[in-house]
């Protein structure tokens, strides 16, 4: 938090004056990009009232398209973390294992998933289903979105607990091992316990990428999601497109921004209570689908080590 | 509800280590059906347990769509429910289900719907997979324009226009190729989405069947007029599974009383009438090609 | 395969989204570093205005910006983005400079939070320093600690690259042709050959995908501040 104050001095009477130039330049040039889409969208009536009317006057909006929609796209994203965690689990410590076969093996899963798109994961997830299972069409969507978040999310997830795991101090390790406990033992009563809680800010910050990911199966395979339900009501309302886009988009956004916010919390609660085994947050730079949990650690400003 | 999801969940996994692993089992583990009723046909169910799951459009005013009240309207549903009714099904035993374009062969194969009445065009791709019973009306292919706008009356005057559809039809194609070689084609997810643009100026026309186009132009009065040239004929169908053959004379015989008792001329006119450029035919299709 | 590769015009279609990488990265990586720029501003307005535009953007999902780009931008503004509206490809540009545009919106925002966090790696002492010796805010930021700051995140910015080229897969929801928007033809013809089509798909990503991941990541080390 300290840290912008560092790259300039206290701005004096000048510095200020010219601050407050800035200040005022800066806002004109929003203010006029303001304007324009603004009285752009007044002239092609898209603020006109009775295009955001049905989303205050009780018109039903919200019960018969807008919520079911929300609850799909929680479902799905709580669905995909849900699988995805144990599976990731797995797949990272396996890429902690000695056995060199065993680590190629995760490796490769780990590397090949994180490569391909999760579009494709999805699409190809669902032609899989339709040609191989009698899943119910009305479930093939939720299954094939949920089949190519876990895919990918195990993998991320991966990564995250293998960081996690690598970022506790050998000590703990050897103390263990000199306590006579098994690999099995190290693992599950030793490392894991306090692997997941340097682990939690970085797997909310993934939920937050899922749930975003959800939108593709809206998009593209029809999945009656949150997003999909701005098609249902511009089909009622005419074409209130924008105002329908604006308000699902409010909706991500303070979702997600909850997400967010809750797990800079957590990092900041977990980093208060660091003092036992002294593990660093993880920054592994885990790359994203088609969201980003970037500083894996969160808030991003944890200071300088 | 618990159960419902953990079983979800767990087919999910099965399914999952499936396609991880590529193994050769199938995964015979399916969800949980809607439709049990594989041993006898449709007019069986219908007769003996009052109950019909019928695929509908939710999202095309005038053929189909969910309405925020969460009543179901439409000229297909108005059919469907005419087709229930006369099968022995009131409105309150019927199961309304979503069926989106590319979705619809597919309910229809697993069973999930008892029949679809959503503005489903029949093509002989499609036969190979499902059953028809129509054509119950006619739709052609015409173009949708600002209200007020004289210059666009065919599809000839569409060179150097842009025209707008939605993707997987093939109708704006067709246009390309057979009327205006320069037109400028935008695709989009749904038609709202076309209308948008004509509003704005951007595009010059939307194309479909003119049915749909009326769906709009009613449910805006005033904005947008069918231009009125239709150049095509689509044969518009219920769509039902291929084994069950009972079940296609039933439907039938519906559909025939439809058009004689003159509840079909009703029912367009309830539906489409008051449309600017759209005229309601005067008679439905003399006789159903397929039965 | 490679009857597939060519029926299809795969080839085409992986070039084009080499091209929208390309060219949403470049953008992104001049947005996000003047949004990182604005974030650790002195000026207030600056600040707000950076907070609040990563914050909205990078909390709303990318197939959400795609398809406002469409509808928003081109559809109700009428956006051209210097297409040439009478071209027989109006639409065609118009698509593929819209994708550049919301993918560049999009991962300019973590694009500034890894600039900004490389901001944090630079020691305290260094702009203290230049602040000493007189140099301005701009100053310190562009001689002093931007180019520490990129050499230390070259690693969380090669994550992004990664993200970004599976990303423009998105542009398909708004109609550019890239590699994903072949996908439901290839599907829908070829399905007797479904994992074929699958291993073309995997394998285009993992070849785009895995050496860029590589090169930064030896550069990354080449380049890392040793402190």
């Amino acid at each position: 938090m300290s840290a912008p104050s560092v790259l300039y001095d206290a701005p004096g009477p000048k510095a200020k004056a010219r601050n407050h130039g800035y200040t005022a330049a800066f806002i004109v040039v929003i203010g006029a990009i303001a304007w324009y889409v603004i009285s752009e969208l007044l002239d092609s009536g898209q603020l006109d009232w009775p295009r955001w009317e049905p989303f205050v006057n009780g018109s039903g909006v919200w019960t018969a398209y807008i919520l079911p929609g929300l609850q799909n796209t929680l479902i799905a994203a709580a669905l995909a973390i849900v699988i995805a965690l144990p599976l990731g689990a797995i797949l990272g410590i396996a890429r902690l294992s000695q056995h060199l076969w065993i680590r190629a093996i995760a490796g490769t899963i780990v590397e090949f998933f994180r490569a391909v798109p999760v579009l494709i994961l999805m699409v190809f997830a669902r032609v899989i289903y339709f040609e191989f299972t009698t899943l119910p069409e009305e479930n093939l969507a939720l299954f094939s979105v949920v089949t190519g978040l876990v895919l990918y999310n195990a993998s991320v997830l991966a990564e995250v607990f293998r960081a996690g795991i690598l970022s506790l101090p050998k000590g703990q390790t050897e103390a263990a091992s000199a306590l006579g406990l098994r690999k099995t033992q190290l693992m599950t009563l030793i490392l894991l316990p306090q692997a997941i809680t340097v682990m939690l800010p970085a797997i909310v910050s993934q939920l937050v990428v899922t749930l975003k990911d959800t939108a593709l199966g809206g998009a593209i395979l029809s999945f009656p999601d949150l997003l999909d339900s701005v098609g249902k009501i511009t089909a009622n309302f005419g074409s209130n497109v924008i105002a329908s886009f604006v308000i699902i988009a409010a909706i991500y956004i303070m979702i997600n921004s909850l997400l967010t916010w809750f797990a800079g919390w957590l990092e900041r609660k977990l980093a208060k209570r660091k003092k036992a085994p002294k593990a660093k947050p993880i920054h592994i730079a885990t790359e994203t689908g088609a969201g980003a949990s970037m500083d894996m650690g969160g808030g991003g400003d944890s200071g300088s080590d | 509800m618990r159960i419902n999801r953990v079983a979800r969940v767990g087919a999910v996994a099965a399914a999952l280590a499936l396609a991880v692993t590529a193994c050769g089992d199938r995964n015979a583990d399916s969800g949980n059906s809607g439709n049990s009723g594989a041993s006898g046909g449709i007019v069986a169910k219908a007769k003996n347990d009052k109950k019909l799951t019928i695929g509908i459009k939710y999202d095309q005013p005038g053929i189909g769509l969910k309405t925020p009240d969460g009543k179901y309207e439409g000229f297909d549903v108005d059919v469907a429910r005419y087709i229930a009714k006369e099968l022995g099904v009131e409105e309150s035993g019927i199961t309304w289900k979503e069926a989106k374009t590319p979705e619809r062969e597919n309910l229809i194969e697993k069973n999930e719907v008892d029949f679809v009445s959503a503005s489903y065009s029949m093509s002989d791709a499609r036969r190979k997979r499902v059953a028809f019973v129509g054509p119950y009306y006619q739709p052609g292919q015409d173009l949708l324009v600002k209200a007020g706008r004289t210059d666009i009356t065919d599809p000839e005057k569409l060179n150097g226009k842009k025209l707008c559809s939605v993707k997987g039809s093939t109708s704006a194609q067709s246009v390309a190729d057979k009327y205006a070689k320069t037109v400028q084609l935008q695709e989009y997810t749904t038609y709202s989405e076309c209308l948008t643009g004509i509003d704005s100026g951007l595009l010059d026309a939307a194309t479909t069947d003119n049915t749909i186009l009326a769906g709009y132009a009613k449910a805006n009065p005033g904005k947008y007029k069918v231009v009125g040239r239709p150049f095509t004929t689509e044969n518009i169908g219920i769509g039902l599974s291929l084994k069950d053959a009972e079940a296609k004379t039933a439907i039938y015989n519906a559909l025939k009383k439809l058009q004689d008792t003159g509840e079909w001329k009703k029912l367009m006119e309830k539906h489409f009438a008051g449309a600017e450029g759209y005229t309601i035919p005067a008679a439905p299709p003399a006789q159903f090609t397929d039965k | 395969m490679f009857d597939l590769i060519e029926k299809y015009n795969v080839l085409d279609a992986f070039w084009l989204t080499i091209k929208l990488t390309f060219y949403a990265a470049i953008l992104s990586l001049i947005w996000g570093t003047i949004l990182a720029g604005m974030r650790v501003s002195p000026v207030p307005a600056m600040r707000a205005f950076g907070t609040l535009y990563v914050n909205l953007f990078r909390n709303t999902p990318l197939t959400l910006i795609l398809v406002a780009t469409s509808i928003v931008l081109k559809n109700t503004l009428g956006v051209t983005m210097f297409a040439d509206e009478q071209s027989q490809d109006f639409f065609a540009i118009l698509d593929f400079r819209l994708a550049i545009l919301g993918l560049t919106a999009y991962t300019a925002t973590f694009v500034c939070e890894s600039i900004r966090s490389g901001i944090n790696t630079v020691p305290v002492g260094q702009a203290e320093a230049a602040r000493a010796l007189g140099l301005s805010f701009a100053q310190v930021l562009r001689i002093i600690v931007l180019p520490q700051a990129f050499r230390s995140v070259v690693g969380p910015l090669a994550s992004v690259l990664i993200a970004l080229t599976k990303n423009t897969t998105v542009a398909t929801a708004i109609g550019v042709a890239e590699a994903a928007g072949i996908l439901r033809a290839m599907i829908e013809f070829e399905s007797d050959r479904i994992m074929v089509v699958f291993l073309i798909f995997a394998l285009g990503f993992v070849i785009l995908t895995l050496p860029t991941g590589l090169i930064l990541g030896q550069v990354a080390k080449k380049v890392a501040v040793k402190r």
